[in-house]
This record gives structure tokens, sequence and C-alpha cells, in this order.
């Protein structure tokens, strides 16, 4: 398991701040774990707080299994799907799920989640985008780096925390040299706290 | 320098639609929502007299291509919809085809004098009720049987005028071919109409977005920047229109 207390470094953030978790591709699964763990149970149960988990990368079925493993109450987490459609996983949708076709829909997940916050009037909310390198597969650099500008700052005017899952190598992307720039904090999940 | 006048706005109710249009449509303006077929140019426009409705300005519905009782069955899917809008006189449907039978308009192309009769029906279908919002659903259908550009502007100009007098703001649907090069059937409404909303879809590698655009708004500044719309239970949501940093001729 990483040395860095993931959830007491998200809680100690002030509301609105945007943060990037830098994941080791080497040890993806217990980082993966460990971010899961931290935004859904230390962050989103343990401060009351509304989840709404943007998927690109595993489908949100398969989130939600890990999210229940979790103890996280049904109707404290939506989520958004991009890619369910298109691995024609679709058949058994859930409750607390909107699907969108494609995650080069960008503007639909920026319009879902809005959907969502109203569907959703939380005092606090969270957003976890799962995650950068997803998107960057079906996205130029240029429409993602718009993406993240125009929803990040939607969402810190409205004052929710987001957590941007980047699982990095050592060489940063366009992408995450223009995150670097907008987020408030970094905290590479494998480095910190060793 | 002294700050301008601020007209008095009709306030929409899409939020979205409000922020571009700097508060909303100014108050009597006629608008034009083109755009081709499943752009949502039906949907916002009941939104837009639910809204309306809601908050206490009578509005009326005139139905050309669709009968009122599907619209008000649509209707349902608005998490925002009470049906008592509709049974308590506050959102009225009147279908225009009924209309057209009652006023004994039945030539294929309505004559100079059966086009004032259409206007003096409606215009006093608005003051009888003192209706705040209306929707034509569509003005191209109308624009069908007004065959002539000269006669077309002449019925928009006098029911704008009156329309306008009676501080209703409106909304007139235009059916439009994707890459039609104009925004209505004649091509002259959107001279005389003081606003133009456009609708479309737009592809991106495959894609379908829907996007909306507004041309021109007398009255107000607005937002000249296209918009990705999701028609949602909720209403009508925006977001900008992602470009990366492209730039496209129109």
């Amino acid at each position: 398991m990483p040395p860095v207390d993931i959830g007491e470094r998200l809680r100690a953030l002030p509301g609105g701040s945007a943060v990037t978790l830098k994941l080791d591709p080497q040890e993806y699964a217990d980082h993966y774990f460990a971010v899961l763990n931290a935004t859904l149970r230390d962050v989103g149960t343990e401060t009351d707080a509304h989840t709404i988990y943007v998927t690109v990368t595993n489908p949100a079925s398969f989130v939600w299994g890990l999210a229940q493993a979790l103890d996280v109450a049904p109707d404290r987490i939506s989520f958004v799907d991009a890619i369910s459609h298109i691995m024609m996983d679709y058949r058994n949708p859930l409750p607390n799920a909107t699907y969108i076709e494609s995650p080069r829909a960008l503007e639909a997940i920026i319009l879902r989640v809005e959907y969502l916050l109203r569907k959703n009037p939380h005092p606090r909310a969270i957003v976890v985008i799962d995650s950068v390198n997803s998107l960057a597969i079906h996205n130029p650099p240029e429409l993602l780096t718009e993406f993240f500008h125009i929803l990040l700052n939607m969402l810190k005017s409205r004052q929710v925390l987001t957590v941007v899952l980047d699982v990095g190598e050592e060489q940063t992307s366009p992408v995450e040299m223009m995150l670097n720039l907008i987020v408030d904090e970094t905290i590479d999940v494998a480095r910190e706290g060793s | 320098m002294a700050p301008a006048t601020q007209l008095e706005r009709c306030v929409t109710g899409i939020e979205g639609l409000d922020n571009i249009l700097s508060g909303g449509i100014p108050l009597g303006n006629m608008v034009l929502i083109a755009g081709s077929v499943g752009t949502g140019k039906t949907t916002l426009c009941l939104e837009f007299l639910v809204r309306g409705a809601e908050r206490g300005e009578r509005s009326l519905f005139l139905s050309v291509t669709e009968a009122s009782d599907k619209l008000i069955q649509n209707l349902s899917t608005f998490e925002f919809f009470r049906p008592e809008l509709v049974t308590n006189g506050s959102l009225v449907f009147v279908d225009l085809p009924v209309l057209y039978e009652r006023l004994g308009l039945e030539h294929e192309e309505l004559s100079e004098d059966e086009i004032g009769i259409l206007i003096r029906t409606i215009r006093d279908l608005v003051r009888q009720l003192g209706v705040k919002r209306l929707v034509l659903d569509s003005l191209t259908s109308v624009g069908y049987r007004i065959r002539r550009d000269e006669r077309i502007r002449d019925f928009m100009l006098r029911l704008g005028l009156e329309l306008s007098d009676a501080g209703c703001t409106s909304l007139l649907v235009s059916e439009i071919g994707p890459t039609q090069g104009r925004y209505s059937l004649h091509g002259v409404e959107e001279a005389i109409v003081d606003g133009v909303v456009l609708l479309w879809n737009a592809r991106r590698q495959g894609d379908i977005l829907r996007v909306l655009q507004i041309i021109k708004m007398r009255g107000t500044s607005h937002s000249q920047a296209q918009y990705v719309i999701e028609l949602t239970p909720i209403g009508l949501l925006l977001a900008p229109h992602l470009k990366g940093g492209q730039m496209e001729g129109q």
C-alpha cells in the first residue's frame, strides 16, 4: 500500500480544490484501491459528501463493485460512465449511473456532471475523473486541455472538490503539463511519504 | 459614460440560455428558433412555456405539426412539469389546423384577407387570455400556406407588432435542412424577427453533438459562442462547444 495518507490530504483541502492523484502503473491495483478508499470512503462517506465518479477506464459496474466493498451507500455515489457503451457492455445499467455513448463526447461529460450536481444538491460534493490517460486515448490533447480547463473551473466555482486520476509515466504529456497548471495540488501516490 | 438603458427581460427560466442572453430575451421580442429535425427546437420551446407558466406568465402553444395531446404527454418527461399548469389554464395548447377550420381558412394558399383573419385571431387570443409567452410550432408550416415573400414579410411584421404591443415574447419554430444556407423557409423571416437561435447537429469523429448558437438578439448583448446542449429531465443544459484550438468556416 502507498505510504501517503491520501484521504487525510484530500480532507485537508479547501472546498473547490482540484487535485491530481498520480498512480504508478507498476502498482496500479494497490494504488487504485487506495485511491478509491480515500475518495469514496475517507472523503465521500466520512465527510457526508456526494461523489460523482466519471469513469472512462472501467465500467461503472466494476467501480460500483469495489465501492460496495468499501460500504459506500448507493445514494451517496453517482456515475458518469463513458466507457460501457463503446465496450458494448451495456446490458445491465446501474440505477445510479448515467451512460455516455462515447468518451469523445467531452461536452456530454461536463453536462452530465452538471446534471448530477443539480439532481443531488448537497452541501459537499466530490467529482472523480478516472482518468486523464483514458480520456487521452480517445481525444487529442488540445481538446482535452480545453475540456479540463472548463470542467475544473466550473467545479471550482461551485466549491466542488475534483480529483483527477493520472496513471503517470515519468514523461509528462501535454495534457498532464496543462493539468499541473490548473490543479491546486498533485499528490504522487507512490512517491509521497516514502 | 452613462450606462445603456436595460430593456425589461423575459427570463426564459432555462438557466444556461438566460446566462448567454445576459438575463433573458428582451420582453416582447419575436425570436426564430431554427434548426433541422431532432435538434431540440420543440423541447426548448416547451420548456420556455412551462417555465413561464410556473412564474405566473400565461403561456400559449400554437401547434401546427403535432397534436396538443401528444405534446402534453411529452411534457411529463420534464420533472418540473405539473399537469395543473394545463388544467388551470396557465399553459394553453391550441391546434392551428382546428383554428383554420373554424375560421374557414380552407384554401391551400392563404389570401391577404385570410392572413389578416389569422393575425387578428392570434392577437385576440393573446389579449383575451393575457398571454405573455407564445410559441408557434412551426412558422415553416404556416409559411407553406403563405407562399409569397412579401406576404410572409407582412404577416410577420404585423404579428410581431401585435405580440410586442401585448408584452408577449414569442418563439417561432423554423424547420431548416442541415445544409441550408438560411434560417427559414422563405429566407426573409430572419431579417424581420428580433432574434435567431440556431440549433444543429455537429459531428465529431462520428459522434453527434447538439449545438446551439445565438445568431442575433436585438436589445441585448449576448454570447456568440457555440454551446452543446442536452435535453434532460431537469431541463435544457448548456456547455461550451469545445474546439481544441481549431477554427472553422461558417
